[in-house]
């Protein structure tokens, strides 16, 4: 009884947050059971074959790195499978509404995929601020827990699964996959050497796979419809729904739950409301902080990974941040790149001493302190800093992207800025 | 840092927290960060003298334990006021007015990032984005989430803490 809407329909259905009554009546846990009663490979290969890719940003295909780790565990301790809800990408809020209003969905997903795996340990990685999520999400596992879904010997077959919460204690870092592991063994969260990959050695040197709320939260529907039905769900190459979101001067900022691939210009102008009155658009995040600016040229594209890709940016979290015509591009730059710098963890030299002079530069120049040759110098750094091969992980690279963007695309501000010796939006 | 002569310093209810998480872990190491935020759930912050006592529960060294604290903006080493203010100074908050937000709550409490009321009452902090973009700007008071903060509502939000 799917509607086109697998994710968060059933939210409207039944006006407000899903409980484990409402869940069970529009059709929950019904994929939990028949995945329990499927073999785990048949399940990684329909995952693959629907074409289920990454929420997180990345867009990895799901089922391919499932397919890394099948079959049973051979080293002692089992896998473990994990659910990054660490949601910080700044601009990005679609994590927090799928825990808030229908947990029980996440809880089915991670059932699934734990059988996939074989893992009989799962842990949800949840942001230390996510305070309402926590007690949603901790009262649905209650509710699972009580009912048979979680637990020793799942709904009277011989699968175990222990699904806990580790409540984080912050930082953006924990979001890189290795990093967020070393915070869930209590560690400081500095990303990993790879390889060995999380599938090969994660959590305590085992097996572990790493997926986003989201990603999780497309499994059930799935299972319950099938690849084919899943695939048509999406408008362009890529499948299933994807949750958009708009913040910035818009008439109306939200999340709405789209095929994936719906263009930007009826993501803003069809859903946000356009802009609000008195201001224009003049350029967008796609997909959080870290993803290449967008402009007017663009808003005809489809917010898909290949497409979004091939313009030069990133779909990212899907949560667009848009920059209208009252925000000084420079100041903005320097409010990202604070962030950045900030978050650096401090393990490699391009990160922890680029970023911090990227932010001065950029502050220099919003200052009315900036002098010829800085623009040089900031495109030799976004090039430097955001090689891919200079870092260990990739939050350096991750922060150039929308500075990079922001020098080709919005070059004359920058300009003016030296060329004046002040702000011109000030 | 002087090592307390006193080794009780945790409650028996922290105790038995710390050990509920440990159980559900393969060593007792990977506790330490759970460990930290129950002591800081239950006394604010995390002091020299509660590092020294999670350290022994743990078989930690307290150098290990104080690197892990430090790299953690919400395990605060520093005693902080009975409720923290934290206001949001991210890309979407930014785009909507952080800044007015948060010079409006620094005059409304009289303190700057980092400080704490005369009255123990407030610290203030700035944090990362909340995951509430769409009522930018925000900003956070303990455990809640305060969306579209202006401040026109200070006198009705502030005074819900006492």
């Amino acid at each position: 009884m799917d509607d086109v809407r697998p994710l968060i329909g059933i939210v409207d259905t039944v006006g407000g947050p899903v409980d484990l009554e409402a869940y069970e009546a529009h059709g929950g846990y019904v994929a939990a059971r028949q995945a329990l009663a499927t073999d785990p490979n048949d399940i990684i290969d329909l995952v693959s074959e629907a074409n289920l890719r990454g929420r997180g940003g990345a867009g990895f295909g799901t089922g391919m790195k499932w397919g890394f780790t099948r079959g049973p565990a051979t080293t002692p301790g089992g896998k473990y499978l994990v659910c990054n809800a660490d949601e910080m990408e700044p601009g990005t809020f679609k994590d927090r509404y799928l825990l808030e209003y229908n947990p029980h969905l996440l809880v089915e997903g991670m059932i699934i995929a734990a059988h996939a795996i074989h893992a009989e340990t799962a842990y949800v990685f949840l942001r230390g601020e996510y305070h309402d999520p926590y007690r949603e999400l901790q009262k649905a596992i209650d509710d699972a827990y009580a009912k048979g879904y979680l637990g020793k010997r799942i709904l009277g077959t011989d699968i175990n699964l222990e699904l806990r919460i580790h409540r984080s204690a912050g930082r953006y870092i924990c979001g890189e996959e290795t990093a967020l592991l070393n915070a869930l063994e209590g560690k400081r969260a500095q990303p990993r050497q790879k390889p060995p990959f999380p599938p090969a050695s994660g959590a305590w040197g085992r097996p572990t796979i790493v997926n986003n709320v989201e990603t999780l939260c497309n499994v059930p529907a799935i299972v319950r419809n099938g690849a084919e039905w899943y695939q048509d769900l999406g408008i362009g190459d890529d499948a299933g729904t994807k949750i958009y979101g708009v913040s910035g001067r818009v008439n109306n900022p939200g999340l709405w739950e789209l095929p994936i691939g719906t263009t930007i210009r009826e993501i803003i102008e069809g859903h946000a409301g356009g802009m609000r009155s008195g201001y224009r658009l003049r350029g967008l995040l796609p997909g959080g902080a870290s993803t290449d600016f967008l402009v007017e040229e663009h808003l005809d594209l489809a917010m898909d990974y290949g497409t979004i890709q091939a313009a030069g940016s990133r779909m990212g979290t899907g949560t667009m941040i848009l920059m209208d015509d009252s925000i000084c591009p420079v100041n903005m730059c320097r409010n990202l790149e604070h962030f950045f710098a900030q978050e650096s963890c401090g393990f490699c030299t391009p990160c922890r001493e680029g970023l911090p002079w990227v932010e001065e530069l950029l502050t220099d120049i919003e200052e009315g302190r900036g002098k010829e040759g800085d623009l040089e110098l900031l495109d030799r750094n976004a090039m430097f800093i955001g090689g891919t091969t200079n870092t260990f992980c990739l939050h350096a690279p991750g922060a150039m992207e929308p500075l990079a963007s922001a020098l080709k695309y919005f070059r004359d501000d920058f300009e003016e800025h030296i060329r004046a010796g002040r702000c011109p939006y000030r | 840092m002087a090592e307390p002569a006193l080794i009780q310093v945790l409650s028996d209810e922290e105790i038995r927290e710390i050990e509920e998480e440990c159980a559900h872990l393969p060593d007792r190491k990977s506790a330490a960060i759970d460990a930290m935020m129950i002591v800081q759930r239950h006394r604010g912050w995390v002091s020299d003298e509660s590092l020294y006592a999670i350290g022994r529960l743990l078989g930690m060294s307290v150098e290990n334990l104080d690197s892990i604290a430090t790299f953690y903006n919400l395990i605060y080493r520093k005693p902080v006021g009975r409720h923290v203010v934290m206001v949001c100074d991210s890309v979407s908050c930014y785009v909507m007015g952080a800044d007015g937000l948060r010079k409006a709550v620094e005059e409304y409490l009289g303190v700057g990032l980092g400080e704490t009321t005369e009255d123990g009452r407030f610290t203030l902090l700035p944090i990362v984005c909340l995951g509430a973009c769409d009522r930018a700007p925000t900003m956070m008071i303990d455990e809640e989430l305060i969306g579209d903060a202006t401040a026109e509502g200070f006198d009705e939000i502030f005074g819900r803490f006492d």
